[in-house]
């Protein structure tokens, strides 16, 4: 029985966000505080021959102009990468070096190149004109297979043919033999587009020196505080770790983008500490397109071997990612060990191969985005298996069947061994995909798509059925995949004398709901109300250490964390109320926040033996006075969330316009703590998802100019696109984490591109339309449609 | 050189003198530290500014602070009286019409607008007066039906 656990309870967060009390970075003002602004590149390759700095630095109200030199005299280094993948043959990942700010040369616009830092931001704009910058312009290069071939101009003089790495998983030969027994090969060439993030946040930092004390703080809007205080001490700034305190307060939505230690993080740190005044600079959305990591960026060569009957026998897969100007903190990761390992997807495909080339390319660096690896390998395989359903005339429902994994819940069945490296942990594939089509009335809508063609109205269905791994992870595994961190998490738990508890969480939440959700589980385990629960997090100062919040892992790995050291709280407080009670431990049942001496009344409350614990008059002789405990939580294994999508568009021939009628998800995230949130989470992403496949895209011209880049030309997702969403979940529970849970944040992203992009597909079979690359505007679906009546 | 302005923020009159390229969006938020108004990008696309002027709502990046001289203007902090939620708050809470909060004060200050336009409207009705608002994570599924339980809960 649980009373908070499995309910839709209404968010504690949310009373300060809907009065207008959220804290921000940006609504952080500390006395003193001046102004940075960075002044960026407008070249996507060039040499800087000269900074002349004399103008801005007598201009009204500026304190200080900075170069890359300055920060180098003061022996600041470059922003490091947290995860190596190294060549084929061994050789090292390249590596370049990642200025904070540009010093001999700029390599993608919005490069900081200097730093005006003034008493108002007004007046740090104004002298940003007063700067003269003398550039050499270079030849640049955006396209990450013209990257590598020869002659293209170099990102970094020690890259040759602008490779970072080049990566393989699976097995060559054992695919390349599979592919020799196939009745046939269905083969595509696709773009996975650029995406920019753009949470309605821009990003924002304010660094803070107090010289008497010798402590810095830095404000930054980051989804996890720890990590950017490790790699600004360790890394980059050389500062001793206690005397540094990283703050993430209210974080207005990451997808990733505020994951990574960004250059301003380094400069607003170091500026304060040089000029010993609280300095904020807070990201305009103009720069936020030139300078938050971007996502995404593949190219793709895919093909599936199979039999007639719609068997898989073998997939291989072809690469190359664009990694942008330089390698972003979990960059080399992201198409490597979150992408070649899902391509197992959910189907017993016998032998995969995949091999990947990481590329430099003159472009705002890339990394992780909202599912990272995951979606571009879903939306490869889907789309390949939905044209291998056509080529064999099959529904695309049944040609999955065929190839489904079968159930497995990790327990009484082992977990599924793939062959791309990971173990699932449990699985019902086919369960989710029933409940799909029996929620959509799937054959109605095939029946009412044969009825609408013949008036000429062409509706098309997509389905997605995917697979992620979340919890990220096992640092055992990761680590010997080329992570250069444990990827743990940790939580303490202090109960107050009054029985009121604060859990300190190392994950972050940033539109999440962990004030709600965790407290959630801490009320019921210790049977108290919700109230008396307070969850903290994104302060270095009051939390231990933590990992942070991506790859959907806050509850399978923090809120695991918390469990444990829930546990331990819950075995000292036993041993406390034994004494109490005068009871042996072995005669005492926990219920409802009470310890019962079992078949009598005699009981104590969860307060009063806090209580005691703080007030040890009559106490357990043997134990520490004090009631509060730690833990840290390594998983044994990722979690494997999985489900099936389906999209349903309408496609008019005339415009090329495509329209989404109706959508439905069923997905399996494990034990679900509040609905209500993850419902929450499944509808962004599949709004962010759907914005993939039909609006969004970074497009940077041959020069590297950005042409996407504000919101006039980047099209966000609106409103009035969307129709209302059918969600439901089937539930396998995780097998190896105390909460069952897998993770719920990133399926949208996953599986809705992937379904509207078969939907779009489907629509348009009468026209003879394979595919259409994304983001699948009016114009691309009308050039696809007369592209194709022209062949036939 | 600063020019005088007076202004009525949430009931309260306030006299400053502000620069002449001021945002109001910045006046409010660095002038009269009300920093539950946003600013989301700089192209007035994206809604998180939104306030009420005179009235009506407005992008309030997209004003400068003297063009609001004279004008009464309501902000999401002026929402609440009496320490009791306005319905749209508490739809937004109920609907679970947020998530990192960024975007919600620009959300629920353009529902308030359109509620005072049409007290019942329908679902079309209002994913369109939502299109000047960007929200990144809540899909917009929740955030109309947060405005759906404040048009009935106003109505009744």
């Amino acid at each position: 029985m649980t009373t908070y656990v499995g309910k839709p309870v209404r968010r504690v967060e949310d009373h300060r966000f809907i009065t207008g009390r959220g804290r921000y970075v940006d609504d952080i003002k500390l006395p003193g505080m001046v102004y940075a602004y960075i002044v960026r590149s407008p070249y996507a390759h060039a040499k800087i021959l000269s900074i002349d700095t004399s103008q801005a630095s007598t201009a009204p109200g500026v304190i200080a102009v900075l170069t890359g030199k300055d920060l180098e005299a003061d022996g600041i280094g470059g922003l490091p990468c947290g995860w190596q993948v190294n060549f084929r043959d061994g050789t090292q990942m390249k590596e370049p070096r990642h200025p904070v700010i540009a010093v001999d040369k700029v390599r993608h616009v919005g490069e900081p190149v200097a730093v005006i830092i003034a008493e108002t931001r007004e007046q740090a704009k104004d002298a940003a004109e007063l700067l003269t910058i003398e550039y050499e312009e270079l030849p640049a290069v955006v396209d990450p297979q013209k990257a590598v071939e020869d002659g293209a101009p170099l990102v970094h003089d020690d890259a040759p043919r602008n490779l970072a790495f080049d990566w393989e998983i699976g097995d060559k030969a054992k695919t390349e033999a599979a592919f020799q027994e196939a009745d046939r090969i269905v083969e595509l060439e696709l773009e996975n587009q650029r995406l920019v993030p753009n949470a309605i946040e821009p990003r924002a930092a304010i660094g803070d020196y107090n010289p008497g004390t010798d402590h810095t703080t830095l404000y930054t809007t980051s989804q996890n505080p720890h990590l950017i205080r490790l790699l600004l001490c360790a890394f980059v700034m050389g500062l001793p770790e206690h005397k540094v305190r990283v703050v993430s307060p209210d974080v207005g939505g990451g997808f990733g983008s505020k994951i990574f230690h960004y250059n301003e993080e380094v400069i607003v740190t170091w500026a304060a500490r040089k000029l010993k005044r609280p300095v904020k600079w807070t990201a305009e959305r103009s720069e936020s397109f030139l300078s938050d990591r971007h996502g995404r960026d593949h190219r793709t060569k895919v093909q599936l071997a199979l039999k007639n009957d719609g068997t898989f026998l073998g997939l291989k897969v072809r690469t190359y990612a664009n990694l942008g100007a330089y390698l972003s903190t979990f960059a080399p990761a992201i198409p490597t060990y979150l992408y070649g390992t899902l391509l197992q997807g959910v189907y017993t495909t016998p032998a995969i191969y995949c091999e990947v080339y990481g590329v430099f390319t003159h472009t705002v660096p890339v990394d992780a985005y909202r599912g990272a690896g995951r979606p571009e390998a879903t939306y490869l395989l889907e789309r390949i298996v939905d044209l291998a359903a056509r080529e064999l005339n099959m529904d695309p429902a049944d040609i999955r069947k065929k190839n489904f994994i079968p159930p497995f819940d990790g327990i009484e069945q082992p977990g599924y061994q793939t062959q791309v490296a990971l173990q699932y942990d449990s699985g019902n594939y086919e369960a989710a995909l029933n409940r799909l089509l029996e929620m959509a009335n799937y054959s109605e809508w095939r029946r009412k798509q044969q009825e609408l063609r013949s008036q000429g109205r062409y509706i098309g269905l997509g389905l997605a059925t995917y697979i992620e791994a979340c919890g990220i992870a096992p640092s055992a595994v990761v680590g010997a995949l080329g992570a250069r961190a444990g990827l743990y998490d940790s939580a303490t738990v202090r109960v107050h004398p009054t029985g009121k508890v604060s859990v300190y969480v190392g994950v972050h939440a940033h539109g999440q709901g962990h004030e709600t959700t965790f407290a959630q589980i801490v009320a019921d385990k210790l049977g108290i109300a919700l109230e008396d629960v307070e969850i903290v997090h994104g302060d270095t100062a009051e939390i231990p250490f933590g990992m942070g919040t991506y790859g959907s892992r806050s509850l399978a790995v923090g809120g695991s964390a918390m469990v444990r050291a829930l546990d331990k709280i819950l075995e000292k407080a036993t041993k406390i109320a034994a004494h109490l009670l005068e009871a042996p431990e072995s005669d005492l049942e926990f219920r409802e926040g009470r310890w019962y001496v079992k078949g009598t009344e005699k009981s104590i409350s969860f307060p009063e033996v806090a209580l005691a614990a703080y007030v040890p008059h009559n106490y357990p002789p043997d134990l520490e006075p004090g009631l509060e405990a730690e833990s840290f939580y390594d998983p044994k294994n990722f979690t494997f969330p999985f489900g099936a999508h389906l999209a349903i568009v309408e496609v008019d021939p005339e415009t090329g316009e495509v329209k989404l009628l109706d959508y439905y998800a069923v997905d399996d995230f494990g034990n679900i703590v509040n609905p209500l949130v993850v419902e929450g989470q499944v509808h962004g992403g599949i709004v962010q998802g759907v914005g993939q496949a039909l609006y969004e895209e970074a497009r940077y011209d041959e020069n590297g100019q950005l042409l996407t880049g504000t919101f006039l030309e980047y099209a966000m997702p609106r409103a009035d696109e969307f129709p209302m969403f059918k969600v439901d979940h089937t539930v396998t529970p995780c097998p190896h984490n105390p909460l069952g849970a897998k993770g719920a944040g990133e399926t949208g992203t996953i599986a809705a591109t992937a379904a509207v992009a078969n939907a779009v597909a489907d629509a348009l079979q009468p026209f003879g339309v394979k595919h259409v690359p994304m983001p699948m505007t009016p114009q691309r679906v009308w050039t696809a449609i007369q592209a194709s009546q022209q062949v036939s | 050189m600063g020019v005088p302005i007076k202004v009525t923020v949430n009931g309260r009159q306030y006299e400053a003198e502000v620069d002449p390229r001021m945002l109001l969006v910045h006046f409010l938020r660095d002038v009269l530290d009300l920093t539950g108004t946003h600013v989301g990008c700089d192209t007035s696309s994206c809604g998180a500014c939104t306030v009420i002027l005179n009235g009506k709502a407005v992008k309030s990046c997209t004003l400068l602070a003297v063009q609001a001289d004279g004008a009464e203007i309501l902000t999401v902090e002026g929402l609440e009286q009496n320490g009791k939620l306005h319905p749209i708050q508490e739809g937004f809470r109920e609907e679970h019409g947020l998530q990192c909060g960024f975007c919600t004060p620009g959300m629920i200050m353009t529902a308030y607008d359109l509620l005072q336009r049409n007290p019942n409207p329908s679902e079309a009705e209002i994913r369109h007066a939502l299109e000047g608002n960007f929200c990144r994570c809540t899909g917009y599924q929740n955030i109309v039906k947060a405005i759906q339980y404040a048009a009935a809960k106003m109505s009744s």
